[in-house]
């Protein structure tokens, strides 16, 4: 490459897209997947396609690799005109796409080698070639392992480095932080920096993490196909500066306390953090916080730093009131205490401890969890949490230990303790194929409801969680949202005493995640344990009480607060749950590096 | 340029081979399968009767009586089994102990010696058809022999006017093993070549990968090709294997040249991989590839290839559509390489006919192969 | 308990009515194999060609060739007069069979010897040559009989008078479509059932019932329930297109059939949850209904007898639930078979039911992870 193509490269923009629509056909309507999207993708820097799920961002990166030909519109990458020269687009710029696009079957080394094949990197150029990626990716030790074998983080740093092998100058990353976790994640992002910075490559990246937003230097946010909104991070979070404030409140619930400034006229969003309620207020009449918390002497009103979300979410709100309303609708009604708020111990874990063949993927756990209590189950990928939960579920007998679930022994009256719990499973899982209503009524059945009772539930549960519309529409159809609330209601037929929810919010949007832990905050307070495992690190803000595992061990249990207590120091004043995250984990890999 | 595509397309290969080195189910179905199929078939699929159970009813033991009764237990084809009565007979074959009665009633000698003709009951399971037909056919030949010897034996002329000498051609013995082993290597071939190429591109889809290839700068040529090689040289050797299981394990004679037999292989195996390209270009997902590819490749194989079941006697319609069914002609010509020799006559037009579906379903495959998604 | 069966049952009828695929899988294949097994799977011949190869032209030569081209069975498409040309003829398959009359033939018969006649059959598939030289002595004993009526001659000393029981003109069809019965059944209940618990780990729907108090019991009966139904209805078509569309009579009761048929699915539903519950995804579902139906058609005693086989072999019949179900249901159709006579094919089938459900709901829980 000479260095004429250089400077012409950084002097147009990277990608241009001009009028780009793409319509699906699925089940039988139209989907429009990119709605009118024009763009300048600026070049050597790293620009975040940021939006919630469907909101077009594979379409649109499968679109700008000449994967998919648009329905209308333009797309210019790299000075050339994708629909009219795929091939050349194609030797030019590096696509990751969403599972990384390794094989399982070949070593690290030997995946290399396929993208160094295909991209026809001279032979004489691949010894500094590999040396400086895999020092890069830190792959060093482990090229003659098999990429199936790696975990998830490392995958992902193979797949990016296979990307890299053939030099592009345009990269394409969809979703490459999904599904793992924080330290991970940070780790790739210290590689894409360091690419942008010594290469001047072009980067973009999808992302529905909100939160990595503020990482890029260009944010095109994306909704329903269409875009929101394009500029730095910093200029969508000014919108919102001086909106933000943090209330704590002694004398009421957290929950309470979210309850009410949610619906509070002027709010545009109020979600629990930890101890504390955190508000967004609304731009066009912004109330004075202190008025309302007039009646409550005691509150503490801090106003803090905007965040991505927060402009996000008055972005989304702003369009139409009528969002907004139907949000604040969807706050369940006065939810009755049909259990009052007791020390009750619902789940008790005693040296849990479940082995297949020699490995311990859960080891010597113990915990317990109070009727009415959010306790949250968090961990990287293969931390072990999801085995604990399926234990707890009945869904996988123990090894070693003792569990109790609402009283019950599952080992001895596993069917007993059952009819006492409701389970939401980490991806939808009711049947597809059958109406919602269908849905409800067998669910129902399989609970032991009698006829009156069942409809009864069966009612409350199309208004409670607004399904009416949708009675008898295939659970298939319904949008993300709908399926989730769906789901929801199916595990809430026989009113158990405590819900297992696994992952429930992943790809949800940041107002539908909002919506649903407004529905699981009056449950608590209505006196059901909830128990969660999530990959959000905000909605461990949520929890009451939560675990960090790894390695199938626990290696914190505590408030939230208290985990962040334990990382504050003179470099973060302020740490984030994520930072209270990476550190305890980086602290265990370090331990653990001393001991052996 | 020349280098680069050779670089890009030895780097495909590679992949390819490592992977089908490495993926059980792969060398499983090609093969554990074919080894698992010619058990089955080549120990189970027989049509030749033997040592069927045959009740003889003799109400008046006598000299001639004995001699007729005598020439069954003297086949290899009958085990005689002696009932007092009919009716003893007839209960046991009800019960499926008997697969058919001799009876030979009371009057036999006295109607031998007045009107020289006596008629000998013969009842036969008919609810096998097929296996009735051959047992009477059995039952013929064995009074046939009889009627000879018993000529010889009087010194008397012999018996029937017309002496017929049968000579079956290619497999004397008539072993229908012979004749289903080679056919069913048509049947393993179509499961290597088609089944499991169209499942393996549609792992590729369903594992992301094949997107990650569709953005690299490889050609749709190169990308199909690179498939098709390694899965030829996998189909070859299973082919292989079967044609040495079909030799040495079954004894099956090879009259044909192995030349023959190979390059019909190679033809056959070309329109296979061609149908499995072709259900891959639109069935992305394991699941599906694997049904269609059932449905439209395995099963007309088995049916309608003349491998069990003799096209000649089909209905006209159905005749018809075999004519489709790349299966058919190679059968035809498996058939003849092994049991006849290198029959030029039946070689030349089926190959042709091999030659025009492999051109058909590669070049379609290749047609609708984009480098898209959508 | 019963509750919860019933809406476990009703949901089960409804996702597989509901979801087009399944729906295929129910309606599509049943009529395409009725369809070619109905007409494509016969070893009946009709219209053989062949060749004759006249050495002796004179009346009785001509007499023989004319029994062979006047039988339905046979079709003369060529004379030819050399050994070559029947090579030729036979080596493409353009004949199957070749008559050679010796030029002797007239004069042996006239003086009484016994005239020389060869046939020659394309061996290539055994079957059809044993069953062309079936029908070819038939017709040529047929002649003698009418030689010796008309010109006087020593009549053999005894003749067989063969009659077949049940199927007087052996039909084959009268013996392959009444194993489509069985064969059908087979095929949609065991790849129903075991699509029907891998579909739903798939889903992820299993755990969600898993946590519900149903018992494995309970399960077992609920995914057991509309195989049942759904293999009663199909077997029930199949069984009314047999009669009214192909003609095989139906001489044994109603009643005994259907119990076999209910047997029959009971041991097909447990060898399908069995599959179903080993299998994580529905591709080693499908797999694993495939490696079961294949010995299971081939050892069955459906296209080929098993008395033909090796000993080893037709002891591993035994274990087929299927080996049993044909000669039911052939034995109710065309002999006209009792339930009482059916006795010894009946309980295995209820004890291979038994087993293969009990260890398919045991498995249940065992195989989650």
């Amino acid at each position: 490459m000479s260095d004429s193509t250089e400077i012409t490269t950084t002097a147009e923009p990277a990608i241009v897209l001009d009028s780009v629509s793409k319509s699906f056909v699925t089940g039988g309507r139209i989907v429009r997947a990119l709605d009118n999207i024009s763009a300048r993708i600026r070049s050597g820097v790293v620009t975040g396609l940021i939006g919630p799920d469907a909101a077009g961002k594979t379409t649109l990166m499968r679109l700008i690799a000449g994967l998919l030909v648009p329905d209308a519109g333009r797309i210019v990458a790299l000075g050339i005109d994708v629909a009219r020269e795929p091939l050349r687009v194609q030797g030019a710029l590096g696509y990751m796409p969403q599972r990384f696009g390794l094989y399982e079957d070949l070593t690290v080394q030997e995946n290399l080698d396929l993208y160094a094949d295909l991209h026809a990197v001279a032979l004489v150029e691949r010894p500094a070639r590999y040396a400086e990626l895999l020092k890069m990716t830190g792959l060093g030790p482990f090229t003659r392992r098999l990429a199936g074998r790696l975990s998830g983080g490392m995958k992902q740093k193979l797949g990016l480095a296979c990307t890299l092998v053939g030099s592009p100058r345009l990269l394409l990353l969809d979703e490459p932080t999904v599904g793992v976790d924080p330290v991970s994640r940070r780790e790739l992002w210290a590689i894409v920096y360091n690419l942008v910075e010594n290469r001047g490559t072009s980067v973009l990246l999808s992302t529905a993490y909100l939160d990595e937003a503020e990482r890029c230097a260009d944010v095109l946010l994306m909704h329903e196909g269409r875009t929101l909104g394009q500029g730095a991070p910093g200029t969508f979070t000014r919108r919102v500066a001086g909106r933000s404030f943090r209330v704590f409140a002694p004398d009421v619930g957290k929950r309470a306390l979210q309850k009410r400034l949610a619906t509070a006229p002027g709010v545009t969003d109020a979600i629990i953090q930890g101890a504390n309620v955190r508000i967004v207020t609304d731009k066009a009449a912004p109330p004075d916080p202190r008025e309302l918390l007039a009646d409550m002497p005691h509150a503490e009103i801090t106003a803090v730093a905007p965040r991505f979300e927060d402009s996000f979410v008055s972005l989304l709100k702003a369009p139409g009131a009528a969002i907004a309303a139907a949000v604040a609708a969807a706050v369940p009604r006065e939810a009755p205490a049909r259990k009052a708020p007791g020390d009750g111990e619902m789940i008790v874990v005693r040296n849990l401890s479940r082995r297949f063949g020699d490995f311990y993927a859960v080891r010597d756990v113990s915990f317990s969890v109070r009727r009415g209590e959010v306790f949250g189950l968090l961990g990287a990928n293969g931390a072990g949490k999801s085995t604990t939960f399926r234990m707890l579920c009945g869904l996988l007998p123990a090894s070693e230990g003792t569990l109790r679930v609402a009283g019950e022994d599952l080992r001895h009256a596993a069917a007993r303790a059952r009819a006492n719990i409701g389970y939401m499973a980490q991806k939808f899982s009711l049947y597809a194929e059958l109406s919602v209503l269908r849905n409800l009524r067998f669910f129902a059945a399989a609970y032991g409801l009698r006829a009156a009772r069942q409809r009864e539930r069966i009612e409350w549960a199309l208004s409670e969680f607004e399904l009416k519309p949708f009675a008898n529409a295939r659970s298939a159809d319904l949008p993300l949202g709908y399926k989730q609330r769906l789901a929801l209601a199916a595990a809430l037929m026989h009113e158990p005493e405590i819900i297992f929810l696994d992952e429930p919010t992943s790809g949800v949007d940041p107002l539908g995640r909002r919506d649903f832990w407004r529905r699981i905050n009056a449950l608590a307070e209505s006196g059901v344990t909830v128990m969660v495992t999530t990959h959000f690190m905000e909605e461990a803000e949520y929890c009451d009480r939560l675990v960090i595992m790894a390695q199938g061990r626990i290696l914190a249990e505590g408030t939230s607060e208290e985990m962040k207590a334990r990382v504050r120091s003179a470099e973060i004043p302020d740490p984030s749950m994520e930072d209270a995250f990476v550190a305890l984990i980086q602290n265990n890999l370090a331990n653990g590096a001393q001991a052996a | 340029m020349i280098r680069t595509v050779a670089m890009r397309f030895g780097g495909l290969l590679r992949k390819e081979s490592l992977q089908i080195l490495r993926d059980p189910s792969s060398i499983a179905i090609a093969f554990v399968m074919p080894v698992f199929l010619l058990f089955i078939f080549g120990y189970g699929v027989s049509l030749d009767a033997k040592r069927v159970p045959l009740a003889i009813v003799v109400e008046q033991p006598n000299r001639d009586t004995q001699s007729f009764a005598g020439a069954f237990a003297q086949s290899q084809y009958f085990v005689p089994i002696h009932f007092r009565n009919v009716r003893q007979a007839e209960a046991a074959m009800k019960r499926r102990r008997v697969a058919g009665i001799v009876w030979m009633r009371a009057n036999f000698s006295r109607e031998l010696l007045a009107a020289g003709v006596a008629p000998i009951a013969v009842i036969v399971n008919g609810v096998d058809a097929n296996n009735a037909r051959i047992v009477e056919g059995y039952l013929q030949s064995v009074w046939a022999n009889w009627l000879t010897s018993y000529a010889r034996d009087r010194g008397a002329p012999i018996t029937l006017p017309v002496q017929v000498e049968q000579r079956v051609w290619f497999n004397p013995a008539v072993r229908s093993r012979d004749y289903l082993v080679p056919g069913l290597i048509a049947v393993i071939m179509t499961l290597t070549g088609a089944l499991l190429t169209a499942m393996v591109v549609a792992r590729e889809w369903e594992r992301g990968t094949m997107e990650a290839l569709m953005v690299t700068p490889a050609s749709i040529h190169e990308i199909m090709l690179s498939k098709l090689v390694p899965y030829f040289v996998l189909g070859m050797g299973g082919m292989a294997l079967s044609v040495a299981m079909a030799l040495w394990l079954f004894g099956v004679p090879l009259h044909g040249s192995l030349w023959v037999l190979m390059g019909a292989s190679a033809l056959f195996l070309m329109a296979a991989l061609g149908m499995g390209l072709l259900v891959s270009t639109f069935a992305r997902n394991q699941f599906v590839a694997g049904q269609v590819a059932i449905i439209v490749t395995f099963l007309p194989a088995f049916m309608l290839s003349g491998f069990i079941f003799d096209i000649r006697n089909m209905p006209a319609p159905i005749r018809t559509i075999t004519y489709l069914v790349a299966a058919r002609y190679f059968v035809a010509i498996l058939q003849s390489v092994f049991l006849a020799g290198n029959v030029w006559s039946i070689f030349i037009p089926n190959a042709i006919a091999l030659l025009l579906i492999a051109g058909f379903f590669l070049g379609l495959a290749r047609m609708l192969a984009r480098k898209r998604l959508d | 308990m019963w509750r919860r069966i019933l809406a476990l049952t009703i949901k089960e009828l409804l996702a597989v009515l509901q979801d087009p695929k399944s729906r295929f899988v129910l309606v599509g294949p049943p009529i395409i194999q009725l369809l070619v097994f109905g007409y494509a799977a016969s070893f009946d011949l009709k219209q053989v060609p062949f060749a004759v190869y006249n050495q002796d032209a004179s009346q009785p030569s001509r007499d023989l060739v004319a029994r062979f081209a006047g039988s339905p069975t046979f079709r003369e498409v060529a004379a030819i007069h050399s050994d070559a040309e029947a090579t030729a003829l036979i080596d493409p398959g353009k004949v199957l069979m070749v008559l050679r009359i010796d030029p002797r033939f007239t004069r042996d018969l006239l003086s009484g010897r016994p005239g020389p006649v060869q046939i020659i059959v394309d061996g290539r598939n055994s079957n059809t040559a044993l069953i062309v030289l079936g029908y070819a002595s038939t017709i040529i004993t047929d002649f003698s009989l009418g030689w010796i009526a008309e010109h006087g001659g020593q009549d053999p000393p005894a003749l067989l008078d063969v009659r077949s029981w049940f199927n007087p003109n052996l039909d084959s069809r009268w013996f392959i479509v009444p194993g489509i019965v069985a064969l059908l059944t087979q095929v949609v209940t065991l790849v129903l059932t075991a699509l029907s618990v891998a579909r739903e780990r798939e889903a992820g729907t299993f755990d969600q019932l898993l946590v519900t108090p149903m018992s494995p019991l309970e399960i077992v009966i609920g995914k057991s329930l509309p195989g049942m139904l759904i293999g009663m209805m199909e077997a029930s078509f199949i069984i009314a297109a047999a009669v009214l569309w192909f003609h095989i009579p139906l001489r044994g009761g109603l009643l005994p059939l259907f119990i076999g048929l209910g047997l029959f699915l009971l041991s097909m539903i447990g060898a399908g949850l069995m599959i179903s519950s080993l299998s994580v995804t529905q591709q080693q579902a499908l797999l694993g209904a495939f490696l079961f139906m294949v010995p299971s058609v081939i050892l069955s005693g459906f296209a080929t007898p098993i008395a033909n086989m090796p000993p080893l072999i037709q002891d591993l019949t035994y274990v087929n639930p299927m080996r049993y179900f044909l000669i039911v249901v052939r034995g109710i159709f065309l002999e006209g078979s009792s339930a009482r006579s059916l006795l010894p094919q009946l309980w295995p089938m209820a004890v291979i039911g038994v087993v293969t459900l009990a260890a398919a709901g045991y498995l249940f829980r065992r195989r989650l992870y």
